[in-house]
Formats: structure tokens, sequence, C-alpha cells
């Protein structure tokens, strides 16, 4: 017999976070404080441990000291392309120049990105502390966050910790009592992509226009005002503190043995689980689409995902067992970047994907150099020309023709890896290259100079909306007799399909 | 506030906020709501002005803390309340609509609203 009193829900039973498939392969190192503390108290940040590892490094240890502990934790920069923190660090502290400047890359650009922006508005200390630790070892006592302006709240919270900070004798002179001084300052950046390649970057600090300049000198021979300065990502930083607090070896055994610690994505696209995430590098790409992830929205089939953003390179489905690591993306075919994941399902066209790549990756371009400003647009060109459907057999060579001379030829990064996305796309797609130009078909239906809206004649019921809802008046019919779509006034918008309830349109 | 100049004044300021966080969660009802840019684009501003305007009609007194992003884009905003001697209970996608019945159910009625919850916040997090 059933109790007449309902029992009662035992909050013990709600499952825990670790408990959640989202988070039970997530390891949070650089994201421990974010969505836990109000990142506009200092105290909430030092309550959870905050700026110990600062006092530690600056107290107990020789700036060597702490280069040795973040070599030896063969942290990789988290901007993307991976280079030992460690080392680089080094290479700032033997610069003989004074003064040195520390510089945080706040400049996250990539479409879909948004780790750095969290981490900034939602734990901002981190990346402070992770700073005053980079200065304290390569001898700054200067720095700067070159911040996009399109991230007003991420500004906003780090004004606010910057200024708790120097209250707290965190930032500012003798530093712990120690004559270690050091106090750091916002710049914001006017959102040129470009700004994001650290040359560019510190051109912008200077005033002067965010245009890149060749390598070397590298920044920590001659950077910031021509003075040795260390550039590091936000994730970098942020990572940094703890290191210090758990030391080098905690670090290294997590992740894998050449890509030590986390790494930090933001899932975006065609997946469940929109969101934020920290994993273990060596996680795969599986796991992370399907377990974290959740899987493909709609029953719909996995395609490819774009790491790396609008410089990195897709992946098939072939490839989803790869292991998420600097060397085993690029061995893929991708790059880890700076933490940029998109998924796309069997409705993307492959064409249409690279060039949306191509053409955010072309209006970015500085111009400074030749291959870059006109290789991307003689690019993009080409990729218009087969989205119409006007594609020339020899255009894939042209496209491989453009793409290494642009890789082997321009200035800096932006140029050199703006063929990425379209590489990748042909190497594993080739197919949808292919029957754009000789077949003249989009395989996914989504060009729409390949595509024709087509009444089917069986379903239609003449009941009209179809009509009445086409903003190019393309459809014609009357009353309860079948419809049709006259192919040159389309404007292939597709709100026929969303709008008809039989089923009676189709793509062609 | 006077600066903290040694790693034994850190410290010693680390277990004072300790105990004060210790001693707040024992005698407050603690509410929580994402607010970085993904939660505010999804309505955060206006479910945190409904938290508030329930609990003054029921006059409730809470602590509200705004948080950054948890990682769970995809379910802000995203509202935490914590009784006292409770776990931090998650909520997901709570729109202004919702905040009645959590606040009654949950805050006054000590009975999560499971339907909506989406778990609990491990304590050593």
């Amino acid at each position: 017999m059933e109790s007449p009193v309902q029992p009662q829900p035992n909050p013990l039973t709600i499952p825990s976070y670790t408990d959640l498939p989202f988070y039970r392969k997530q390891v949070r190192i650089a994201l421990r404080n974010c969505g836990i503390i109000n990142p506009e108290r200092i105290e909430e940040y030092i309550e959870r441990g905050g700026y110990l590892a600062l006092a530690k490094a600056v107290t107990e240890m020789t700036p060597d000291e702490v280069i040795g502990v973040m070599k030896d934790s063969k942290l990789r920069g988290r901007g993307g392309a991976g280079f030992v923190t460690g080392i680089k660090w080094e290479f700032a502290r033997r610069s003989p120049a004074k003064p040195k400047y520390v510089i945080c890359n706040a400049d996250e650009g990539d479409p879909g990105a948004f780790m750095d922006r969290s981490i900034l508005e939602g734990d901002p200390h981190s990346v402070i502390e992770g700073m005053a630790i980079a200065a304290y070892a390569i001898g700054s006592e200067e720095g700067y966050i070159y911040c996009r302006a399109e991230y007003p709240l991420a500004i906003a919270h780090l004004k606010i910790a910057i200024q708790q900070a120097r209250e707290f004798g965190f930032l500012g002179k003798n530093i712990f009592g120690t004559n270690f001084s050091f106090d750091l300052y916002i710049k914001e950046g006017a959102g040129a992509f470009v700004c994001g390649e650290e040359t560019a970057l510190m051109a912008s600090i200077e005033g002067r226009r965010g245009e890149p300049r060749p390598r070397p000198p590298f920044p920590a021979v001659s950077g910031l005002w021509n003075k040795p300065s260390n550039v590091n990502n936000v994730k970098s930083y942020a990572m940094t503190p703890q290191i210090i607090l758990n030391g080098a070896e905690w670090f290294a055994s997590i992740g894998t043995e050449s890509s030590p610690g986390t790494a930090i994505f933001a899932l975006t696209g065609k997946i469940n689980h929109t969101g934020l995430i920290e994993v273990p590098m060596g996680t795969t790409l599986r796991e992370i689409i399907y377990d974290i992830g959740g899987g493909i929205p709609g029953g719909k089939q996995f395609k490819a995902v774009q790491t790396g953003g609008p410089l990195g390179g897709c992946l098939p489905a072939e490839a989803l067992d790869t292991p998420v690591d600097f060397d085993s993306l690029v061995q893929a075919g991708a790059t880890m970047g700076s933490g940029g994941m998109i998924v796309v399902d069997e409705d993307t066209c492959m064409v249409e994907f690279a060039k949306y790549f191509l053409t955010f990756a072309s209006a970015e371009s500085c111009g400074k150099c030749v291959p870059c400003r006109i290789g991307g647009r003689r690019l993009l060109e080409v990729l218009t020309r087969i989205g119409n459907g006007e594609g020339k057999p020899e255009d894939l060579d042209e496209i491989e023709y453009i793409s290494r001379n642009m890789k082997e030829a321009s200035l800096c990064a932006l140029g050199q890896l703006t063929p990425g996305p379209v590489m990748a796309s042909l190497r594993f797609f080739r197919s949808e290259y292919e029957a754009h130009i000789y077949d003249k078909k989009c395989p996914a239906k989504v060009c729409r100079g390949l595509i024709t809206y087509k009444v089917i004649e069986e379903n239609c019921t003449g009941c009209m909306v179809c009509k009445r809802n086409c903003p190019a008046g393309a459809i014609s019919g009357e009353k309860r007799q079948v419809h049709y779509i006259d192919p040159n006034i389309c404007e292939r918008c597709g709100i026929c399909i969303e709008v008809c309830k039989f089923d009676a349109i189709m793509i062609e | 506030m006077t600066k903290i100049s040694s790693v034994e004044e850190l410290r010693a300021f680390q277990q004072q906020q300790q105990l004060l966080r210790k001693q707040t969660l024992q005698e407050n009802v603690m509410i929580y709501i994402g607010a970085g840019t993904c939660g505010l684009a999804a309505g955060a501003a206006e479910t945190l002005e409904q938290i508030e305007l329930e609990l003054r009609k029921r006059n409730i007194t809470a602590q509200i803390t705004t948080v950054g992003c948890i990682g769970m884009c995809v379910r802000e905003p995203l509202v935490d309340i914590q009784l006292p001697h409770q776990p931090r209970i998650t909520y997901g996608n709570v729109k202004p609509e919702m905040v009645a019945r959590i606040i009654d159910e949950h805050i006054i009625g000590g009975k999560p609203v499971l339907e909506w919850v989406v778990g609990v916040v491990p304590q050593d997090w």
C-alpha cells in the first residue's frame, strides 16, 4: 500500500557537480574561483588562498627559483603558440636592459571564444597575482593588461581588483615588506584582431597603429618601448599562482608529458552543453564533445570541430579520438589556439564554414604585408566563386598555391595562419569542394548559388502560407492549388520551409 | 584597510575571512547569481531584480552575491541557494517567473524545487 504521506525530497539526493557529466571529467585550475566567489571582493579571493603564492614567491624564493618552478612545471603558453612560459620568463630576466615590462594579452578576439573574458570577469585577482609573480621573476616594476574594449564587465572588474590589490599592498611599493615593487595598468584595445599578436599589441600600447613587426628581436629582448617585455595570455597568468603554491610536480602530473596541466575551452556551436570547460590535456575530442558537451542537438550527425579559432583548423569525425594537447592537435591538422571550440553538424557546408573564418581573418588583416593583405583577399575570391557555383577545376590548386605562399611569406601569425581553416577543410572535406565545382551541388544544401527551393506537389495543400510569408514574392499559386516557387526570384532565405506545415518544400 | 606587509599578516587575514565566512553561512540565507556576460545576456539582471522584489514582499533578508561564470553557460541564469547548514544548490535557467516558487518552497519551506535543480556545488570547490 502506498504511504499516505508523500516522501520528502532529500536535498542530499541532488547530484553533486562532480557527478554531472558536464563536470565529471573537468579539473579546474584557472577556473577554480570562477562562479564561486564574488569577483568584486578581494576578501573572497584571499579567503580561498589568494595572494599566498605571491607572498611565497617574493618572501621565500629568489626570482631564479620562481623561474625554475615555472620551467619544471612545463607550463606552455595558453595563448596558443604553446611556448614554455618559464623559458620565456628566463629570456626576459636575462635581458640586461631596464626597465622591463610584464604584459597580459587579454585581446581575445576569436569568434565564439570567451575563456579569457570569463576569467577576467569571474576571478580577476588570479591574473593580477600571476602577473605580479612574473614581474618579480623577470625583474619588472610595471605591467599592462591589454584588454579589448568590447569587454566592459571584464575591465570594470579588473579596475576594481587592481584598486583593491593596491589598497592591500599587493601592488605598489615594497610588496610584503620586500624591496619588490610592481604596479599595473589597463590598456583598452579598440578591437583590431591583429592586436592579439604580441608585437602589434605592444605597438598599440605605445599609442601607435596596431601593426606587427618582424621577430626577432623578440619581446623578451626588445618589446614595449624597446625594453625587455614578457607577454603571456590571461590563462597562463591565472594558472601561475596555483603552480607556485602547489609546486611544479603537481602541475606536471596533470595532463600529458609534453603538454602538462589543463586546457580551457569555450565550447560552442551545435552542441548541447554550450559552456566554458577546463579539462586535463590529453582528454579526447570525443570526451569533450559527447561526454562533457552532451553531443549534438536534434539527433543530428557530428560533422566537424574547429579548434584554434579563425586561424585554426577543423577536424572530421575520424579525428574524434585525438587527444587534446598542443602537439596532437597540430599533428591531426588543427591547432590548440587560445581555446575556442566550435562544433558543427551535418547541416553545415564546409566551404561556407571555411569562408566564414576566411572572411573574418582577411577583414582583420592590418595590410602591412602583401602576402596577408592580397593573399587573404584572393583566397576569399576563390571560395566565394566556389560557393556561388562558379568554381573552376583549377581553383583547388589555386587555394593550395595561395595558402602556401601566405603561410611562408606573411609577417605575423595572422597572415601565416589565415589559410589554416581553408586548408584543413580542403584536406578533410575535399569531396565537398569537388561537389561544388564539378557537380554544382552543395551537399549540405547551404550555398545559395547551388540550391533550388521546390514544392513537393503531393504534399502541397495550397494553404497559401508560404506564399504569404515569402519576402521576395517568389511563390505563386491559387488557394487549394499546388504552389510554385520561381527560382529566378527566390532569395533562398528558407522562410517557406519554416512556415510550411505539410513538409511540402524541399531543397535541391 | 591597512596594508598587508607580511606572509603572517596575510595568513591571519585569510583565517579571519574564513571564520567570518563560516559565521555568515551559519546565520544567513545565501543567494548566488551568475552575473558574468553570459549570465547577464541570459537575463540575470532581470532575475536578480525579481529575487530582490520577492524577498522584500516576504520580508526575508538574504545575502545576495553576484558571481562570475561557472561554465554552464547553457543553463544561465544560474542561481544558487544555500540555507544555513545546507549545501549550495544550483538552479538553472532561472526566469523571473520562477523566482517566487523557489523562494516559497526552498527558502521558506526548506524543500528545493527539484525539477529546476542542476546540482550541488561541491564543498571543496
